[in-house]
């Protein structure tokens, strides 16, 4: 049963929205939570984690960063087109509960995954504190949704063209060396940026969640492909996640294990791009 | 006595190169020279050895006549996937092994014969058998594997409405992502799934049960519910370097490799790490065709490391037989005790320990033993982990009231009914790791004791 494209949008350069109808998915979907896709016959399964969902439309709204062959392919996509597989929700569900003060921070299309957790967090009556970052201001998304749904929202970019000059981390530390008292953080982004977060909040003892975006194929915890080390423990992202204590969790494997295919995720986006803009090679 | 009619193989020189079915099947006249030898016992001993109870004499006699028509029609009132049985059955532990000629030299060949009849079947184009009364009642099957497929098929014979939901975005369970193109062609699978669709199945893919519908959720659409989720989670060895980059499950080797079809990338897009050197742990079915994977890949040496010796290796004899034929080599006695890296966290060695089998135990099984100071490393680029899996817990931890073993097997009786009222199960979900033939038969007794309760209800 084929998935169709409702709504497909670049909001920023190589970062795309699309809203697929999957009444059956959004129906169960809940922050924290994955789907996914393949595109066609040919293609491969590749993860998403859902960025917004309405139960009453019957969309999953994703957002995704054009890097390797399927996302490419993918953001070639339009409106009316259709996903072959479209599987979900998958994973756990983010632990949502009234904490009181809750941090949480999004970092490059990270800030996607972390918009439905800062909903739900404020939602369960939580004082939200949001923090997002891009590389420049012009790669910033969602701004007004986070700013709609946070008690407070600061905004960092690595050249400063947007808010602080710097890291989120930085405002992070700030926060918690100040009078902000946090009960709980959540971290979304590239994992050099979740590493970074579990640095700066270890020392405070405070409770810091990441959510962990490894390679996966069946996403059902068949294959263990995606498997982690937490604690000295191989857990599997895909049933055991995505979400795990940012303090436990070995982000050194996880970016190597992130590499494994490079010179093969290399290879297929050139076939791709030959193949769609012609090319002699 | 007649001579056992030879199987026709792909030469293994050239089969270690492709993926297409080594072994070719018999001819017409192989397959009914080969029935001549039956000598149509009075009490069949081959029947008792058939998990799903196909009346082996019965076939047999219809190819002997040249009644191929027959024959397949004798073999679907009991097997709905005639094909597949034909090829990954391990027939020489169960019909064959019982049949009286194999104490007098050689059985007769069952399972080539009843592929022969299912490939004559399928080349001539598959009736739909007629449609049952409708019962009016609504039967779920979670999961598309043999055991879901057989449960399903029976299930419709029977008039019921049946729904099956996969998870995966291709039918056919281990059939399809777990065994080898060239052992099994997903050809055949699919359409060993077409005629289970047209006994009236439906089948939903892309549908995780316990993510986008929970069994209680299924039992307030469905009379009863029927679980042959299989077994999912991949078990490690718990060594040092298990996470090393070129480090795979077989279930994962094999998803990429059957469901993702990378032994054929770029043209298809999942990639896969083709090792020059490769080593597979394990002695099973499952580590053979992984190995026989790993040569077609490319790999200049396919090695099987295996604890216990070749008598205990549970893998047919002749997947053991075709990986040595092409060049595979086994390590057995052999055990990995850690896995090493090249400090850029890539696979470079696995270093193992010489193993000696001790007195058989109570089970009858010898306890293998590792012997001191006989640690040595096997250069490699790929370990492909392949000493089985525990089952998916995706379903038991969102159903209520559904009890699991300590070792995570859905517990349920003889007639697959589980603790929960109206749900049943079977297959490797109930027994974890096991063959095909025992989740079919599985999901053979389990239709029936559906049948039984719907019936009653």
């Amino acid at each position: 049963m084929p998935f169709k494209i409702l709504k497909k949008q670049e909001l920023v350069p190589t970062i795309h929205l699309m809203d697929i109808s999957a009444p059956r998915i959004a129906k169960k979907a809940q922050p924290g939570q994955f789907v996914i896709l393949r595109t066609d016959e040919k293609g491969e399964r590749i993860p998403l984690t859902i960025a917004d969902f309405d139960r009453d439309t019957g969309t999953i709204t994703m957002i995704f960063q054009a890097v390797g062959k399927t996302t490419t392919a993918l953001a070639n996509l339009k409106a009316g087109d259709e996903l072959l597989d479209f599987i979900g929700p998958l994973g756990n569900p983010a632990h949502i509960e009234n904490f009181g003060t809750v941090i949480l921070v999004g970092g490059g299309v990270g800030v996607a995954p972390i918009f439905p957790q800062v909903r739900a967090f404020k939602d369960a009556g939580n004082k939200v504190i949001s923090i997002i970052g891009a590389r420049s201001a012009n790669l910033l998304l969602w701004e007004d949704r986070m700013r709609e749904v946070s008690d407070e929202l600061y905004i960092t970019t690595d050249d400063g063209t947007k808010g602080h000059h710097g890291f989120v981390t930085d405002i992070v530390k700030k926060l918690l060396e100040g009078s902000k008292k946090a009960d709980r953080v959540v971290a979304i982004g590239p994992p050099v940026m979740m590493r970074a977060v579990a640095g700066v909040t270890r020392p405070f003892n405070v409770k810091t969640i990441v959510s962990l975006n490894s390679i996966m194929v069946d996403g059902t915890g068949m294959c263990g492909a995606c498997r982690v080390l937490v604690g000295n423990e191989t857990k599997f992202a895909c049933v055991d996640g995505p979400e795990f204590d940012a303090h436990l969790v070995d982000f050194t494997l996880l970016m190597n294990r992130l590499s494994i295919y490079q010179p093969e995720e290399k290879l297929a986006l050139e076939k791709y791009k030959c193949e769609r803009e012609g090319c002699t090679c | 006595m007649l001579e056992r009619q030879k199987m026709p193989l792909q030469d293994p020189k050239v089969r270690a190169t492709n993926f297409n079915e080594v072994a070719l099947g018999f001819t017409k006249e192989q397959a009914v020279e080969e029935t001549k030898r039956c000598l149509q016992c009075k009490k069949p001993k081959c029947m008792e050895g058939c998990p799903v109870e196909v009346k082996i004499p019965g076939f047999l006699k219809y190819i002997s006549e040249g009644d191929f028509d027959s024959a397949i029609k004798e073999i679907k009132v009991d097997n709905a996937l005639p094909a597949v049985c034909g090829r990954v059955c391990p027939q020489e532990t169960q019909c064959e092994q019982v049949c009286v000629l194999s104490k007098k030299g050689a059985s007769i060949s069952i399972g080539r014969l009843e592929r022969f009849v299912a490939d004559y079947e399928r080349k001539k184009g598959v009736e739909a058998p007629t449609a049952p009364e409708p019962s009016g009642k609504k039967v779920a099957v979670v999961g598309s594997g043999p055991a879901g497929l057989t449960a399903a098929a029976d299930l419709a014979k029977m008039g019921h409405s049946v729904t099956i939901f996969e998870a995966l975005h291709a039918a056919g369970g281990v059939l399809t992502y777990g065994i080898p193109e060239f052992r099994l062609p997903k050809e055949i699978v699919r359409a060993e799934v077409e005629y289970v669709k047209k006994l009236g199945v439906t089948i939903h893919l892309d549908s995780v049960i316990g993510k986008i519908d929970t069994v209680d959720e299924l039992l307030s659409e469905f009379d009863a519910v029927f679980l042959g989720t299989g077994a999912g989670l991949p078990m490690f060895l718990n060594i040092d370097g298990e996470n090393l980059n070129g480090v795979y499950s077989a279930n994962e080797f094999l998803t990429r490799v059957n469901l993702m079809k990378s032994y054929m990338f770029p043209d298809y897009d999942t990639p896969i790490k083709k090792g020059k050197r490769v080593v597979v742990v394990g002695g099973g079915n499952v580590a053979m065709d992984s190995a026989r994977c790993a040569l077609r890949l490319g790999a200049d040496e396919v090695t099987i490391v295996y604890r216990r010796g070749e008598e205990e290796m549970p893998a047919r004899a002749e997947e053991i037989e075709h990986a040595k034929e092409e060049g595979i080599k086994f390590r057995l006695l052999t055990n990995p005790v850690r896995i090493i890296g090249d400090g850029k966290n890539w696979v470079t060695h696995i270093e193992c320990i010489n193993m000696y089998l001790c007195e058989p135990d109570e089970s009858g099984r010898c306890k293998p033993m590792p012997s001191a100071g006989t640690e040595h490393k096997i250069e490699t680029d790929v370990v492909i982990i392949a000493i089985g899996t525990s089952p998916n817990p995706l379903v038991p931890r969102t159903t209520q009231g559904l009890e699991i073993t300590k070792h995570g097997t859905i517990i349920a009786k003889e007639d697959g009914a589980t603790t929960k009222k109206g749900v049943y199960a079977g297959g490797d979900a109930v027994t974890g790791s096991a063959t095909v033939i025992s989740a079919m038969g599985a999901g053979k007794k389990a239709a029936r004791a559906i049948d039984e309760y719907l019936r009653a209800k």
